[in-house]
């Protein structure tokens, strides 16, 4: 498979241009890359408060050369709605508006304005980029951070409650496309993107994004702790649509959980499960089962 | 053509929409601005009105659509009242530092609790630092033509800045008056295409709102001062064009009636200047020299007009329908300070808060505090400088 | 349909727009603490690093290999831990 010269890494070259202001092995300008390989600089990208408002770099510059309008925290998918009905009614069909925020401005703050979007059905493609916690104030918990993790406000007990299960909302609103996907694997996501690009209406995309600073993890393996993430079973890459759940490439294998890696191989790579105990992995275990067991049934 | 209708100021906004050619509406319901609303569903769904409507989940929303229509090219106009005002305060502030020009129609309503549903101006006044233009209309016919007037201001190019306009809920709101429409095409010949300072629609990347160092964020908004300053020449122009056009001037930033030469002033804002110039023009009849000075744009603040028809009075009066609290009201706060850029011996000023939470002020209200106030001077009494004038149910 | 839009400068303001540039954050590999280093002889032009490079300053040219341009490499080492060949080691700076 190394062998195969794919067009993709040519496609990626151009939207995203070297000296952002993101951490080292960041995962945000990794997806905008694959954005930049679907949409080219033909893209809108609105971003509320997030990492992302200050990864694309101070006034007067910007580190991406597609148009990026920054927005107070909990907007991102009206103004999103906004746009798309301006360019709609200008006639302009050729530029596509992304909705680009974080779990925070996703599945807490936000949650109105995405669900009031997704139900008019605007022509949008929404992207939680999920890297499970507040990272940009400094590591606070959100409702999308995982059960036993460590944050700052949850800091010796860990989080109590499991992650809020954001595609499944999305799903729920009845729109035309609603996908999982993770930073560890462009090609499924660029085939996501390039999906939803030719789907009219509200499309919904939830991107893993390991962060290495808020999880604790050395930089060099975000992508493995990605991976690892689908490989355990623990993230599962899938597409909604027409009414049927389709398991994605990657995920595919793991649907048989005994070839599912031990949910611990994932857990024991981050700093914020350090002091995980077994009964708390023994919890996560039986969400992951009742996730596949879930996302079973619809497919 | 040029028709009477006979409308309340809430449709008067949608009809003022229809004449200003908006693209997209996006508000949420709440009393008493539905209507407006409403009637603007009616007109895009009957046919009358060719625009977009987003029925959004929320004010916060509301504003955010509109935001994000302004930015890639569409004329909008969005309404609301009281807390949905307060609940997108965020989107006020934001849409002005942007410098995109949009309008809003504020159909005033106290803010709870308790819940409240009539008009006082504090919703309004809330929104008084967040660098918007602020009209505040008198009767219907002049809710339409300071809608029309808002968009040419807000797309001037020395201004750029979104347009508020105040109308208080059910004395304005829902208080049906005859009204002149103007004809479609004179409007479309004045106003003309949609203006604005930058346009992101894709097809030229460009990034707006990034993160700003200090000394770029404190030179943005210094230019937002120096527009709101040329703003006040901008209210000038556009009214006077606009009389032109109609045949209706109203005299730019303020409204001066048996002012010019009057040696008492009454301040005042919003519909109860009606019943203010009723109770001036029978003091008149009495022999009392005062006039009315009505702010119809609050922000930017007419400071340099209000000293023009304040230099050599004896006494001001200022109704304030709103209070900052632990402190006074708003109007009289600007009033003080803008004379005092120009003299530092000021006449008598007082300040009466009232008709706070929609309590009704009528013509004999204003007859008798303006009366006692001047006949206090004149007798050399030290009139109160501040007064909350209550009356009990 | 839209009227004609009209897109005139502000008067006496300035714009408040951003515009594309590289390097907005200044050099960024100045204040890198290891650098990626590339052994070409054993590049097989999977073409992995330049993928996942979170700066994209990684080129693969299929015939020479892999280039890092230094200036923008932050060093977070993700070329060198996904490098199926081990051609890319990191180096203290």
């Amino acid at each position: 498979m190394y062998s195969r010269k794919s067009p993709l890494p040519y496609k990626m070259r151009d939207v995203v241009l070297p000296g952002d202001a993101a951490c080292p092995g960041c995962p945000i300008p990794i997806a905008w890359k694959v954005l930049g390989a679907v949409f080219g600089e033909k893209m809108i990208l609105v971003i509320p408060a997030c990492c992302s408002s200050v990864v694309v770099g101070p006034y007067p510059y910007s580190s991406i050369k597609a148009s990026v309008v920054h927005v107070a925290f909990a907007s991102a998918a009206a103004v999103a709605s906004g746009i798309a009905e301006a360019l709609e009614r200008r006639g302009i069909t050729d530029v596509y508006v992304v909705a680009w925020a974080g779990d925070g401005g996703t599945a807490d703050i936000g949650m109105a304005s995405l669900s009031g979007a997704a139900e008019r059905n605007h022509n949008i493609i929404y992207i939680m980029y999920d890297n499970e916690a507040y990272m940009n104030t400094g590591i606070q918990r959100s409702s999308a951070t995982p059960y036993g993790a460590w944050t700052t406000t949850t800091p010796i007990i860990g989080k109590t409650e499991h992650k809020k299960d954001v595609a499944k909302i999305m799903i729920a609103h009845g729109i035309p496309y609603v996908a999982t996907a993770s930073i560890g694997y462009p090609h499924d996501l660029y085939a996501k993107l390039e999906r939803a690009k030719s789907i009219h209406g509200f499309k919904f995309i939830h991107l893993h994004a390991p962060c290495p600073v808020g999880w604790r993890f050395d930089p060099r393996y975000t992508i493995k702790v990605a991976k690892l993430a689908v490989e355990t079973g623990m993230w599962i890459l899938y597409e909604y649509y027409d009414g049927k759940l389709r398991i994605s490439g990657p995920s595919k294998p793991f649907i048989d959980s005994k070839r599912r890696k031990p949910i611990e191989e994932y857990l024991k790579l981050q700093g914020r499960f350090r002091k995980i105990t077994p009964e708390k992995v023994e919890e996560i275990r039986k969400y992951v089962d009742e996730n596949w067991r879930w996302v079973k049934l619809l497919s | 053509m040029s028709r009477m209708v006979v409308l309340t100021g809430n449709h008067a906004v949608a009809y003022a929409a229809k004449l200003a050619r908006v693209d997209i509406v996006a508000a949420y319901p709440i009393t008493p601005q539905t209507s407006i609303v409403e009637k603007i569903a009616e007109l895009i769904e009957s046919g009358d009105m060719d625009a977009v409507m987003i029925n959004v989940e929320s004010e916060h929303s509301a504003l955010a659509v509109c935001y994000g229509s302004a930015i890639a090219g569409a004329r909008v106009l969005t309404a609301t009242s009281s807390h949905g005002l307060l609940y997108m305060h965020e989107w006020v502030h934001w849409a002005a530092r942007a410098r995109i020009p949009l309008v809003m129609a504020v159909t005033t309503r106290t803010i709870g609790t308790p819940w409240n549903i009539w008009p006082d101006h504090s919703d309004f006044m809330d929104q008084r630092d967040a660098g918007w233009i602020m009209g505040f209309a008198a009767d219907n016919q002049e809710v339409l033509d300071m809608v029309i007037q808002g968009f040419k201001i807000s797309e001037d190019p020395r201004v750029y800045l979104p347009v508020m306009i105040g109308l208080e809920g059910f004395i304005l709101g829902h208080t049906a008056t005859p009204v002149e429409l103007p004809g479609q095409k004179i409007i479309d010949e004045w106003l003309g295409p949609r203006r604005q300072g930058f346009l992101v629609d894709g097809r030229e990347p460009v990034a707006i709102g990034n993160l700003a160092w200090p000394e770029d964020t404190e030179e943005i908004f210094m230019d937002l001062q120096k527009s709101m300053r040329e703003a006040l020449t901008v209210i000038q122009e556009v009214d006077r064009e606009y009389s032109k056009i109609v045949g209706r001037e109203y005299g730019g930033s303020v409204q001066c009636i048996r002012c010019s030469d009057a040696k008492y002033l009454a301040v005042s804002m919003g519909a109860w200047s009606g019943d203010l110039i009723e109770a001036i023009n029978n003091l008149r009849e009495e022999g009392y020299p005062v006039g009315v000075l009505r702010i119809r744009f609050y922000r930017p603040f007419p400071h340099s007009e209000v000293w023009k028809y304040s230099r050599g009075v004896k006494g001001v009066i200022v109704f304030d329908r709103a209070i900052s609290f632990g402190a006074w009201g708003q109007i009289y706060t600007d009033l003080v300070a803008s004379m005092h850029i120009y003299t530092s011996k000021l006449p008598f000023i007082t300040d009466v808060i009232a008709g706070i939470g929609g309590v009704n002020i009528t013509y004999s209200d204003f007859y008798e505090l303006v009366k006692n106030f001047i006949d206090r001077i004149e007798r050399d009494e030290e009139p109160p400088r501040f007064t909350w004038y209550h009356k009990r149910r | 349909m839209l009227n004609r839009i009209i897109v005139e400068k502000p008067i006496h303001n300035r714009i408040v727009v951003a515009k594309p540039k590289i390097g907005v954050a200044g050099k960024t590999g100045t204040w890198r603490t290891e650098k990626p280093l590339v052994d070409n002889s054993k590049c097989k032009k999977c073409y992995q690093c330049e993928i996942f490079c979170p700066v994209n300053v990684i080129r693969v040219d299929p015939n020479t290999g892999a280039t890092v341009d230094y200036d923008y490499c932050k060093g977070c080492g993700i070329c060198a831990e996904l490098c199926p060949f081990n051609a890319i080691r990191m180096e203290p700076e």
